[in-house]
């Protein structure tokens, strides 16, 4: 060793003290944010597909008996209390009703699991704008339209999107476009504008939401036969700025890639809504920090002493003119079978398969998008070179669909911390491929997905992440493939009275007015079988 | 070992003080490079971008500062000294330097990135210069020494920096004493250099740069406060940041100035003028005004006024920030001010969010004085739209009188008169009205009530309004005149647009 030895000295000490510091550095660093996982009740839902239920030991009659708690089994049971009908049960498997729009809290906020908006209804949507009233989102009406409460419609400002290293207004991006872009752009906003405003030769509107009431012009159904991106090649719309849009779009609503849905959906999303309301009205949406789950609350608490949670639902048979309806009630351990002159099966369709295989034949059409969703407790507010934090914040380099501000609607004006609901859905594998993905990864994993997504978006964050919840959705959304809507799944909702099928899944698409549709018709037609009488919101 | 090849690097106090200078210039370096980095994502924003881009630059500069360092010949050591303490002033004064010229200069980035590049083309030149001085030894030690000490160097800066210098020391001391380091590493150099090697020059510029460096460094405190002083043009005498705000409070003679978040909320020289006009013509109109309400006024300017009704019996004074109500209630100078309105037996402080606080109040008020900040951003901006108003409206007792401040009508006539429209589309009767006050411009008023607001008022006098100014204030020329505006809603924030659009044309 020739190098002179105070040097090395020297050098060796500055290493030491390189060393403690570093060791001290990884001591003091702050810990990770904390993380939970949930999700679907999987033991529950297990149980279900492995059987093994005791024999039942009580059995109770009840009018008509709603099975699964949802959006559809809560507007079924809605519509039931609503027209008077008081001799029905609703059977819920999870200890919550509300399905895919069930919320969390913690000290900062409430914010949603998943469904967390609901757009200004369709004027066709006369059910939903009932419903509506009766929960005070719609107020009254002005020069015969109706108006909706200020506090509910989503604040200013409601979209921005991460583009090019800035974030700006709306969801589709401004700058840096080539003609290409703009051109493609231009023409796929017109052609949807279009079909938007489109009635039929039968009088009904092209899209219509509920999707019941579309057209059923021959050239909008043969829509539903090609898949969206070939309908896009072949109107020559390959814009990549376009193209990645609409994926986004496709991706929000469905959980599924552009190739996968039927050109009828890809439409729909953008020309189903026509909101009926006055002014920018028209076009926002109503909004809660705990999402959908304030409609969920809504509907409930109208008959909530009708409200059976824990039961699941393992058997459901026909006798004689009766329905016997086999359910588990997990807090007492046993199984009750409940006699009813009619069922309403508010559940998913391969589960409806599952437990009534007489009557709903298992289809394999029905097909699901699994999704991650993280709610992210934050100690500051996201910021962001450009416009300033909206309520949807999208970014263009992302895999996921970006976060929402559950803290947007209130109930303060000025915060300094909140909850960020983030969105991913397993979109580019397949369906099952992802659900096993959302199994087998660790939450501790799936933290580090989120927190890198959203740094990536809000380097701002970085220290200010306090926790992460996660929440695995397996079956989050029915996917809208070719053929679906307007072939596969119209074919599977027929089943014989007094057995009724209420599901959005029926619709083709995950929406709280689909599902809000199929249980008002269910109860509807339950009631028109049982002789009892009403007025029809439909 | 042969006698021809070169001798290996012997252990004298100067090569070993040559190589200490390796290291502390490699040290010093980084830590200008990361004070900047700093520096510039907290007066800029965007971490990733100021540091990927400061020390991009950083590199580069070093590049050249290597590849000019080929044409530089004459006396190496004279020359690696005088370097040593340029990059030594350089980055010493570098975060004091940037802290002061951040509020003074329009384009910052010049200066920091000027900065930037200086330095690492010193430093860049140094090693290379460092090798030459010491080319009469065994080439490849020197190469594996000089490097050595130059990337351990990096190392330690990289860990001192977060962990000890950014939390005890804060940026502008660190600058400085890393100065002082590069400097006395110069004059050990000097020092242990054999006899003979005058440089008496260099012996007295490393003594001077020293004794400046330690200067700065002891007067560390004293220049972070100019910093905030050059950015607010008065002396700072109180700065702290709540949950909420940044809270500065200037003063020079006898004016006494409040900023919020940078914006200048009153001078102590005109807000008689502000406050004045912002209570008297809504509680002159109410026949008896006993249970008042504030919302806002943190300051208790406006409930100063509101004391000086003898039939007030109650105050309620909302305001988001305790920080701001403290301050005031305990300040000597500001309780002076606003005659300890804060502490008066007959009012209550609430600290809550007014928008939540109005949504969830019960009972009614004769008066409501509304003194927000301007709507400058979506949050603030909740505070004017329609639905506030209608809460405001609830709160409002039937033969009350409420007013809002509401900008400027000539600088920002659209947003002033937005507000207006926005009071009738809650179900109420408006009068709009303006007074100068030197240091906010012409400003803006609205009374609301229930009823139509009546012309008569029963005005105290005051210094600034007296029962004749107070019955022209409600007359505006056509560049403030009333113009057709939309409602201010929650889902379009109408006024927070118009706001920005306005006072961004009238500033340029």
């Amino acid at each position: 060793m020739k190098v002179s030895r105070r040097a090395a000295v020297g050098g060796l000490g500055a290493l030491g003290a390189a060393a403690a510091a570093g060791l001290g550095w990884v001591a003091t660093r702050p810990n990770p944010p904390a993380v939970t996982m949930g999700g679907a009740d999987v033991a529950r839902g297990h149980r279900l597909r492995d059987g093994g239920f005791p024999a039942p030991s009580v059995t109770e009659d009840a009018g008509i008996v709603i099975a699964g708690g949802g959006i559809s089994g809560l507007a079924a049971g809605w519509t039931l209390a609503e027209a008077g009908f008081g001799d029905f049960r609703l059977l819920e498997l999870e200890d919550r009703v509300g399905g895919n729009a069930r919320s969390g809290r913690n000290a900062v906020s409430a914010f949603p699991f998943g469904a967390h908006y609901l757009p200004v209804a369709n004027r066709e949507a006369r059910a939903l704008q009932h419903l509506l009233r009766r929960l005070g989102m719609i107020v009254g009406d002005r020069n015969g339209v109706p108006v909706y409460d200020e506090y509910q419609l989503c604040a200013d400002l409601q979209e921005r999107l991460f583009w090019k290293g800035r974030w700006q207004e709306g969801l589709i991006p401004r700058t840096g476009l080539t003609p290409r872009d703009r051109d493609h752009l231009e023409a796929f906003d017109a052609a949807m504008r279009a079909f938007r405003d489109r009635i039929g030769r039968d009088g009904k509107p092209a899209f219509a939401l509920p999707v019941a009431y579309s057209s059923q012009d021959p050239d909008l159904r043969a829509l539903d036969r090609q898949a969206f991106a070939a309908w896009l090649d072949g109107q020559g719309w390959d814009s990549p700025v376009l193209r990645a849009h609409l994926r986004y779009a496709m991706r929000d609503d469905y959980g599924c890639e552009v190739d996968q849905v039927s050109a009828w959906a890809g439409i729909h999303y953008f020309a189903g809504h026509r909101g009926w309301a006055e002014g920018e009205t028209a076009d926002n949406v109503l909004t809660w920090p705990e999402g959908n789950d304030r409609l969920v609350h809504g509907m409930a608490a109208r008959f909530r002493d009708r409200i059976r949670p824990g039961r699941i639902v393992h058997r459901i048979a026909r006798e004689g003119d009766s329905v016997l309806i086999d359910n588990f009630d997990v807090a007492a351990n046993r199984t009750v079978r409940m006699r009813a002159r009619a069922a309403i099966l508010a559940m998913p369709h391969f589960i409806a398969a599952r437990i009534a295989p007489a009557e709903v034949p298992a289809d394999r059409a029905f097909t699901y998008a699994p999704w991650l969703v993280a709610n992210v407790t934050v100690d500051r507010l996201p910021e962001g070179r450009g416009a300033p934090l909206a309520w949807d914040n999208v970014s263009a380099t992302s895999n996921s669909l970006g976060y929402v501000v559950a803290t947007h609607q209130g109930p303060t004006a000025i915060q300094t911390a909140t909850v960020l609901t983030w969105y991913l859905p397993l979109s580019d594998m397949a369906p099952g491929e992802g659900r096993r993905l959302l199994l087998e990864r660790s939450a501790g994993e799936w933290r580090r997905i989120v927190v890198d997504d959203l740094l990536a978006m809000n380097p701002d964050l970085d220290g200010a992440i306090r926790s992460v919840d996660l929440w695995r959705w397996g079956h989050a959304m029915i996917r809208p493939t070719p053929g679906f809507i307007w072939g596969q799944a119209p074919a599977a909702a027929q089943v014989r009275p007094p057995l009724f099928l209420a599901h959005s899944d029926l619709s083709g698409l995950s929406l709280f007015e689909e599902a809000h549709y199929r249980g008002t018709f269910a109860a509807e037609g339950a009631m028109r079988h049982l002789g009892h009488g009403f007025e029809s919101l439909l | 070992m042969a006698d021809k090849s070169p001798p290996a690097l012997r252990a004298s106090a100067p090569t070993a003080a040559l190589l200490a200078s390796a290291f502390v210039v490699a040290t010093c370096g980084l830590i200008y490079e990361l004070l900047a980095s700093t520096l510039a994502s907290y007066l800029l924003g965007d971490s990733v971008t100021q540091f990927s881009t400061v020390i991009g630059a950083y590199l580069f500069a070093m590049g050249i500062g290597s590849w000019v360092s080929r044409y530089v010949r004459g006396n190496e050591l004279r020359l690696f000294v005088r370097i040593e303490l340029l990059i030594a002033v350089i980055g010493g004064c570098s975060a004091a330097a940037l802290f002061m010229l951040f509020p003074m200069i329009a384009h910052f980035r010049v200066a920091l990135y000027a900065i930037v590049l200086a330095i690492g083309f010193f430093v860049g030149l140094e090693i290379p210069l460092l090798m030459r001085i010491l080319k009469g030894y065994d080439f490849r030690e020197v190469v594996s020494s000089v490097l050595t000490f130059d990337y351990v160097g990096a190392l330690a800066a990289s860990l001192l920096f977060p962990l000890i210098l950014m939390p005890y020391l804060g940026m502008i001391r660190t600058g400085f004493l890393f100065g002082i380091l590069n400097a006395a590493i110069a004059l050990a150099l000097l020092l242990v250099l054999p006899r003979g090697t005058r440089m008496l020059f260099e012996k007295a510029a490393s003594v001077l740069v020293l004794a400046f460096l330690i200067a700065g460094f002891v007067a560390s405190e004293r220049l972070q406060r100019w910093a905030e002083v050059a950015s607010y043009q008065e002396p700072v005498v109180y700065a702290e940041s709540s949950r909420f705000q940044r809270i500065v409070l200037t003063r020079r003679g006898d004016d006494l100035r409040l900023y919020l978040n940078g914006n200048l909320q009153f001078s102590s020289r005109d807000e008689y003028r502000y406050h004045e006009a912002l209570v008297h013509p809504a509680l002159g109109r109410v026949a008896r005004p006993a249970n008042v309400l504030i919302l806002g006024g943190g300051d208790g300017l406006a409930a100063r006024e509101v004391l000086r009704h003898p039939e007030v019996r109650r105050i309620t004074l909302v305001d988001l920030d305790p920080s701001m109500t403290r301050l005031f209630q305990r300040t000597p100078m500001l309780a002076a001010l606003n005659q300890g309105s804060l502490t008066n037996p007959r009012l209550t402080v609430i600290n809550a969010d007014g928008f939540r606080w109005a949504r969830e109040a019960q009972g009614r008020y004769d008066a409501i004085i509304v003194d927000f900040p301007d709507p400058v951003d979506f949050s603030v901006g909740k505070l004017y739209t329609e639905s506030f108003y209608r809460e405001l409206g609830r709160l409002l007792a039937p033969e009350g009188m409420a007013v809002i401040q509401s900008t400027s009508p000539l600088v920002a006539p659209k947003s002033f008169w937005t507000i207006s429209t926005t009071l009738e589309a809650a179900g109420l009767r408006t009068r709009a009205y303006h007074a100068y006050v030197p240091s906010f411009g012409e400003w803006g008023f609205t009374l609301a009530a229930h009823r139509p607001i009546p012309e008569a008022a029963a005005i105290p006098n005051g210094r600034f309004l007296t029962p004749q100014i107070a019955s022209r204030l409600f007359d505006f020329p056509p560049d403030m005149a009333r113009r057709p505006t939309p409602v201010n809603r929650l889902d379009n924030q109408a006024l927070v647009r118009e706001f920005a659009d306005e006072w961004a044309r009238y500033e340029g």
